[in-house]
């Protein structure tokens, strides 16, 4: 590069763009920061004011999260042995007792079973679909990218009520194999379409050779095109468990029990009186956490993804 | 090449099995791969709609599934029209769209074009930018709701701080002048990222000569940026405009969890007021009528941005 260029910014407007966009960045994570605080504070210290940035850290609001509790009174409280672990020591100062395990658990684990599940299947599909739709004359292959759009017009509490009543009469209400099946034919236009996107972008060459070579179309999909849309398909993956992970208006209509996962359940744990704050920053903190960190390892795969294949590099 | 698992389970493929997968024409092997996903997105997809369109005719109630259903005609589509509390949810919507997209817009681009001066750790903190719109707004919003409150709320002391104002004096989410922007504020915070990464890549798809090109010609940098940048990036930025605007017409996860609609009924948007109708008073085919009502107006709208947006990028 030359040493001095008209299109490069000078060092100045360079450094005053630093400082305001790490100031918005700032700004933007606080609430981020609020979320994960908050989960290690005890109840009073999240509800004091002035806000406490300085605080004894406390594990009070995991143990909440993760048990249920009940009240217990002076009487009854002298005839307890001691406490058995460092959970049951801290809940008894609140004086109550552990009654037992609290829904989170199962709440989380439906997140993984539906959201691996339904990514799983999205990029089973969505893969081969994409293949002939790159390689083959297919019909209703220009109207794609219209049909993904329009699919995504509908808003999901339309789209919910023949849902609702069809999962009803096949039986496929509250089930992690409805919300799976749910999940993939929502993500599954969008995943056609950035996957087409990727194995376009292979050359045809590579195939040919392998056909001339004496593979069959079959083997050349599996040998040649798969491994070079390695890349794409794991972006593609990952964008499709991060929707279904966050997805809420069918989960909250279509789950109540067995299969309802975590974000229609975290705004539901409440304590004495209101909302648990701790609990639910504690609850929200493991729930965002994976993404968090899939985002930051992986941005640039994912770029594609989130602007709907607007946006190539 | 060494052998993959995959491989070793196609030579245990049954012989006759294995010959008639290799023997398969492009043709059948097309439809093969393709039909598993036009099957799911028929069910998924395609029915449902078909169905709800059915559904808007009739008097369908979804709790009394053994009451006789009667075939109205147009009768929910004419008292959705003639309903002055639509058009309130309407202007509700209107109001939490026009303000959230204008602020994503501004702050967005600003943000994109600041970043494409390309200081140092640009990359860095993009990532960092980007991290809220990547979470559950379900879970996300239900804790803004923590954030906005009198007194202990982060976001009232913040205001304190910054202006003086008591944090106690004021609700957010209580206030019937202020809900409607307390909505307007978690959404930008939380999509201003998506607006600003496509417009980072409408201005990385800026060449540089295009500028050299300009310096020769001695335009100034207020008219570059007038005359080329701005005009470059706005398909971009129309299009982060659609999509916005596409999930912000039927936005429900965020602002459920805010102001459940509330107070009264002034954030009351379409998609809330549709799963109040459907799900809570089991209003089935006037909902149904609601729903296509909603589909129609945002594929109208969609139809004739797109084609504007079109018009942009060939001049």
């Amino acid at each position: 590069m030359s040493a001095f260029s008209v299109t490069e910014p000078s060092a100045r407007s360079k450094g005053i763009a630093a400082v305001l966009v790490f100031l918005y960045a700032f700004i933007t994570l606080l609430p981020l920061l609020w979320i994960i605080s908050t989960g290690f504070k005890t109840g009073p210290d999240s509800i004091s004011y002035p806000p406490k940035v300085i605080f004894t850290p406390s594990i009070e609001g995991y143990v909440n999260l993760f048990t249920s509790r009940t009240r217990i009174n002076e009487e009854d409280r002298a005839t307890l042995s001691p406490p058995a672990n460092f959970a049951e020591a801290i809940v008894r100062e609140r004086d109550m007792v552990i009654t037992g395990p609290s829904r989170f658990g199962e709440r989380f684990l439906n997140s993984v079973i539906i959201g691996f599940g339904s990514t799983f299947l999205s990029i089973f599909l969505g893969t081969l679909a994409a293949y002939a739709f790159s390689r083959f004359r297919v019909p209703l292959k220009d109207d794609l990218m219209f049909f993904i759009l329009s699919t995504r017009m509908m808003p999901p509490i339309a789209v919910a009520i023949p849902i609702f009543l069809m999962f009803r009469s096949l039986g496929l209400s509250d089930t992690h194999l409805g919300m799976i099946l749910l999940y993939t034919g929502v993500n599954i236009s969008l995943a056609v379409w950035l996957l087409k996107g990727f194995i376009d972008e292979i050359p045809r060459e590579y195939e040919e050779a392998a056909l001339i070579d004496g593979y069959t179309r079959f083997q050349a999909f599996r040998k040649v095109v798969l491994p070079q849309a390695a890349t794409g398909i794991a972006s593609t993956a990952i964008f499709c468990l991060i929707f279904a992970w966050n997805e809420y208006a069918f989960a909250v209509l279509l789950t109540s029990g067995t299969a309802q996962t975590a974000p229609p359940f975290i705004p539901t744990i409440i304590g004495v009186g209101g909302q648990d704050w701790p609990a639910v920053a504690a609850g929200a903190t493991i729930f965002l956490l994976p993404v968090m960190i899939f985002t930051i390892l992986l941005r640039k795969h994912l770029l594609r993804g989130i602007t709907f294949g607007a946006v190539r590099k | 090449m060494s052998e993959s698992p995959i491989d070793s389970l196609a030579r245990a493929t049954p012989p006759a099995l294995a010959g008639r997968i290799r023997g398969l024409s492009d043709r059948s092997i097309a439809w093969l791969f393709v039909s598993p996903t036009i099957l799911l997105l028929l069910a998924i997809n395609i029915f449902p709609l078909i169905w709800t369109i059915r559904l808007s005719f009739t008097n369908f109630a979804a709790n009394k599934p053994n009451a006789e259903v009667k075939w109205v005609g147009l009768r929910n589509y004419e008292r959705i029209l003639t309903d002055p509390d639509i058009w309130q949810t309407m202007q509700a919507t209107a109001h939490f769209l026009f303000w959230s997209l204008f602020f994503q817009v501004v702050i967005g681009f600003t943000l994109a074009w600041l970043i494409n001066r390309k200081f140092r750790g640009n990359d860095f903190v993009t990532t960092l930018i980007v991290l809220p719109m990547m979470l559950s707004p379900a879970v996300v919003g239900n804790f803004w709701t923590f954030l906005y409150q009198p007194q202990i709320g982060l976001f009232n002391y913040a205001v304190e701080f910054l202006t003086g104002i008591p944090a106690s004096s004021f609700s957010m989410l209580g206030s019937v002048a202020l809900a409607p922007w307390a909505i307007v504020i978690v959404d930008t915070w939380m999509w201003t990222p998506f607006v600003m990464l496509i417009c980072l890549a409408g201005l990385r798809s800026i060449p540089d000569y295009i500028y050299e090109a300009a310096e020769v010609d001695r335009a100034s940098k207020w008219r570059q940026f007038w005359t080329m940048t701005i005009p470059m990036v706005l398909p971009f930025l129309m299009l982060a405009v659609l999509f916005r605007g596409i999930e912000n017409f039927k936005m429900f996860d965020l602002v459920v969890q805010l102001t459940g609609g509330g107070p009264g009924d002034t954030t009351l948007l379409t998609s809330i007021e549709l799963k109040r109708e459907a799900f809570e008073k089991w209003r089935t085919g006037y909902s149904s009528a609601y729903a296509i009502i909603l589909f129609v107006t945002v594929f109208g709208l969609a139809s004739i941005y797109v084609k504007a947006l079109n018009k942009v990028k060939e001049r």
